[in-house]
């Protein structure tokens, strides 16, 4: 039987499923539900001195009647007192022992800093992790990603907490840079125990239209927020990703960014995550969306053979290359399975459009199942992702007779490439 | 134009298929797939850009919506509520293939027709006058789209009409739980808010106004005056108290009032859609016992099987493999004389019985009237029904034909893309482009 435990940079979980910093890891109450739902830790709301907030702070993208595809909020960090904080952890932890509770900071001060870690310790909490990623709000008041985005700053405010603290320290890190790998590597130098990834992205989730202010709407005006949910998830693997195929990055890395459920959670940790947070599509659908992850996570395990989470993680990392290493002379043709085909004809319109202009009618008029000319399919995937049907399209390997040629081989040995298709 | 009369025996149906709220409509239209080169597009005979109109449902864009449905068809208001979409769009929408629940068209595009009516947005204006004018027979559907179309280019138009009330079948004829007369009435009024269509009833070519007449006024004709009376069943005892042609009981209960109180078996006579649409009416209107009398066998019947199993969920029942050889009763009907038929419709000897009726309701078809036109040379018909070429055109020029008095009776939409086409071509018969 595979087992679920976790354990990133020294925190431990009987599963790799935590709860991100956010409204769900409000307070106590809320954090033991969670954990009684199957949660295997939890990051606290943001603790510092306590903020007031603005009314209304959410906003969704709505695509095809689903809300929260993306999803934005300008809230900022706790607004609850710290002794009640701290009084919760302390609750929540003798309650939960196995579980994992991480006690997010973010402070103006040194002497703020060494204060309030001493009370998140004392409080119970088996880590720290530093909110160096807030782009809203904070940031004008010189936190949040306003450190995160100066490597060196980041460095240094890591570097003190670690000498005032006993547990592990995480660094979450803002997607708001060019290239996340110096951030990471800053965050690695200031003795940091992992990385936590990405913070939200700055955004505007939309206009009221009709009355000319952006969303979410605070009376007549509003502000950039930060931006998150199932549409981030590429963003951020992407992160993820790069700082786990760099060879001078080797501390553990905690996922977050799009996470809704175990087939996400998977990806993560095949790129390089050991632990996974989650908040967007908790505050949509609630606590309960953790039994279908860990379920379905466990299964996975079961069928990939993984006794470990730890086998897992990174398993896809070499697969990541720079495009000048693919190989050119790789060749797919899309196929389209006449028995499902429901002839919609969505590819076809797709491909001329959209493509290469390779799908037509079917030559027997009264069949709407569409034709491919193979010697014009690039293989792009395109007709495979609009197609409605599962398993409908498929990409066919073709066999070419060329041996495989990277861009960097054909430049620098001379392989031989294939034709170019559809480059008339 | 007369009003319709406030109380109407029809009044007591309600929509037999409920609207949808704005909240179910854009549920649905996020489920269409917009397919490319739609078959929900190719089975309307109007080719309304269904995946289009469906699509600016669920963007919000409810206007631009409408326009989409209005553009293709004019009374696509009321054609959203008595389309056979089961076996038109819906039948053909792509998801039947998936074994998924097809795209629920109809009741979209009446979301989008209703909103249009209901917020008063119009999106035509007649073209600049060409000085032509076209005359058409019948204000029924082909009728209205026609001239709804010569409109836009710019042609003067009158409208000829036997009846007092316009809309034709639509106002007389289709089942009150799908279109109630007084909205057929509606969609009248909004079609004529284009301008320039005059209505004259009470017209009856040629009985009191002659072809002559007519094509002297006008530069071309469009023929929509549909079909005939009910075709009788010439048997004995025909005459008898309580035995009536369908599509004429059918004209009395929705522009009228009929009193049923006392009926409690009742008959329909066919199987047809008019048929159908009898014997639904009659208990809707309250007849405890309703049968179908039908020569054939359930799956002979031309009737939709959609609607007929609607029917027998409300209490129909049917008679299968019976024909009618005479009406029983002394002045007031009391049954219908039957013989068994086989397998081949063919009645058997020996096998004659009285199924007890004190309302009959013969609905075996309707005559066609090919023979209104023989003033008209040129003109050809065939079993009744006007010849034309594809675009509507008769064999005299000028002259163009849509409709049931065309195609013998198919749907309402069937007579809106007639009357819109023939328009179309009379446009350039007339010099227009």
């Amino acid at each position: 039987m595979p087992s679920l435990k976790t354990n990133c940079a020294g925190i431990t979980s009987p599963n790799p499923f935590w709860l991100a910093s956010a409204p769900p890891t409000n307070s106590g109450e809320q954090i033991q539900r969670a954990f009684d739902a199957g949660w295997g830790g939890a990051v606290w709301k943001t603790l510092g001195s306590p903020i007031q907030n603005v009314s209304s702070r959410f906003g969704a993208i709505r695509w095809k009647g689903s809300a929260g595809v993306g999803f934005n909020n300008i809230e900022l960090i706790t607004d609850r007192p710290l002794d009640v904080n701290f009084r919760e952890i302390y609750e929540t932890k003798k309650k939960y022992p196995e579980h994992a509770i991480i006690a997010s900071l973010m402070v103006e001060t040194r002497e703020e800093g060494r204060e309030i870690i001493k009370r998140s310790e004392d409080a119970g909490a088996d880590g720290l992790e530093l909110n160096f990623g807030c782009p809203h709000g904070m940031c004008e008041r010189g936190m949040g990603s306003a450190v995160g985005q100066e490597p060196a700053v980041n460095e240094r405010i890591t570097s003190w907490v670690k000498e005032f603290s006993n547990v592990p320290v995480l660094v979450k890190l803002t997607p708001n840079v060019g290239d996340i790998v110096p951030h990471g590597l800053a965050a690695q130098a200031g003795g940091a125990d992992g990385v936590s990834l990405i913070n939200t992205i700055k955004s505007i989730i939309g206009v009221d239209i009709d009355n000319f202010v952006p969303q979410p709407v605070v009376g007549t005006k509003s502000s950039n927020g930060g931006y998150c949910g199932a549409a981030v998830r590429p963003i951020a693997l992407h992160m993820c990703a790069s700082l786990a195929r760099d060879p001078r990055f080797n501390v553990p890395i905690s996922g977050i960014g799009g996470i809704t459920n175990w087939r996400d959670a998977v990806e993560f940790i095949l790129l390089g995550s050991s632990s996974v947070q989650v908040c967007t599509e908790v505050m949509l659908h609630g606590y309960r969306i953790v039994e279908d992850m860990n379920e379905g996570l466990l299964n996975y395990m079961k069928e990939h053979n993984f006794e470990t989470i730890d086998e897992m993680v990174g398993k896809a990392v070499p697969a990541l290359s720079d495009w000048g290493n693919l190989d050119l002379n790789y060749e797919v043709v899309a196929k389209i399975d006449e028995t499902t085909c429901i002839g919609c004809q969505n590819c076809m319109v797709a491909c001329h459009d959209g493509a290469h202009q390779c799908i037509h009618p079917n030559a027997d008029l009264t069949v709407r199942v569409p034709t491919i000319d193979l010697d014009e399919c690039v293989g792009c995937n395109l007709c495979q992702i609009v197609c409605p049907v599962p398993d409908c399209i498929s990409m066919v390997e073709v066999d070419n007779g060329f041996a495989p040629a990277s861009w960097n081989e054909h430049v620098d040995q001379g392989q031989p490439l294939r034709h170019k298709k559809g480059s008339h | 134009m007369s009003d319709l009369p406030e109380q109407r025996s029809e009044s007591v149906f309600d929509d037999f298929k409920s609207a949808y709220t704005s909240a179910q409509a854009v549920v649905e239209a996020n489920r269409c797939l917009y397919c490319s080169d739609a078959p929900c597009i190719t089975a309307c005979p109007t080719a309304i850009n269904i995946p289009e109109f469906i699509r600016k449902i669920s963007t919000g864009n409810l206007r631009g919506s409408a326009n989409s449905i209005f553009a293709s068809n004019v009374l696509g208001m009321s054609c959203s509520r008595v389309c056979p979409v089961e076996t038109l769009c819906m039948g053909d929408c792509v998801y039947n293939e998936m074994g998924v629940p097809p795209i629920q068209i109809g009741k979209l595009q009446r979301y989008a027709t209703d909103n249009a009516y209901e917020k008063g947005w119009s999106f035509f204006e007649a073209g600049a006058d060409t000085g032509k004018s076209v005359g058409i027979v019948g204000a029924g559907p082909a009728g209205l789209a026609c001239a709804h179309e010569l409109r836009r280019f710019g042609h003067a138009v009158t409208i000829y009409d036997k009846r007092d009330v316009p809309g034709g079948l639509n106002t007389t004829g289709i089942a009150p739980y799908k279109l109630r007369a007084d909205k057929s009435m509606a969609e009248v009024e909004w079609v004529l808010q284009i301008g320039g269509i005059h209505i004259e009833h009470g017209v009856d070519v040629p009985g009191n106004t002659s072809w002559d007449d007519l094509s002297a006024k006008h530069d071309a004709l469009f023929l929509g005056f549909g079909l005939g009376p009910d075709s009788v069943l010439d048997l004995p005892g025909n005459g008898a108290t309580g035995v009536h042609g369908a599509v004429a009981f059918i004209e009395a209960f929705k522009t009228g009032q009929v009193d049923l109180a006392n009926v409690r078996n009742a008959i329909v006579v066919g199987g047809g859609n008019t048929a159908v649409d009898a014997v639904r009416e009659l208990l809707g209107l309250g007849v405890p016992n309703v049968k179908m009398v039908y020569r054939g066998a359930e799956p002979a019947m031309s009737g939709y099987a959609h609607e007929w199993r609607e029917a027998k969920n409300e209490g129909a029942r049917a008679v299968w493999h019976a024909q009618p050889v005479g009406f029983a009763g002394e002045g007031s009907v009391t049954g219908l004389q039957c013989v068994r038929t086989d397998d081949a419709k063919r009645p058997m000897p020996g096998t004659e019985h009285t199924i007890a009726a004190d309302l009959i309701l013969v609905a075996v078809g309707q005559a066609k009237l090919g023979d209104l036109v023989a003033g008209l040379s040129g003109v050809e018909t065939e079993w009744g029904k006007i010849l034309c070429e594809e675009d509507g055109a008769t064999g005299k020029p000028g002259v163009y034909a849509g409709g049931h008095c065309r195609n013998g009776g198919k749907e309402v939409v069937n007579a809106v893309a007639e009357g819109r086409d023939a328009a179309r071509a009379m446009n350039k018969y007339l010099g227009g482009v």
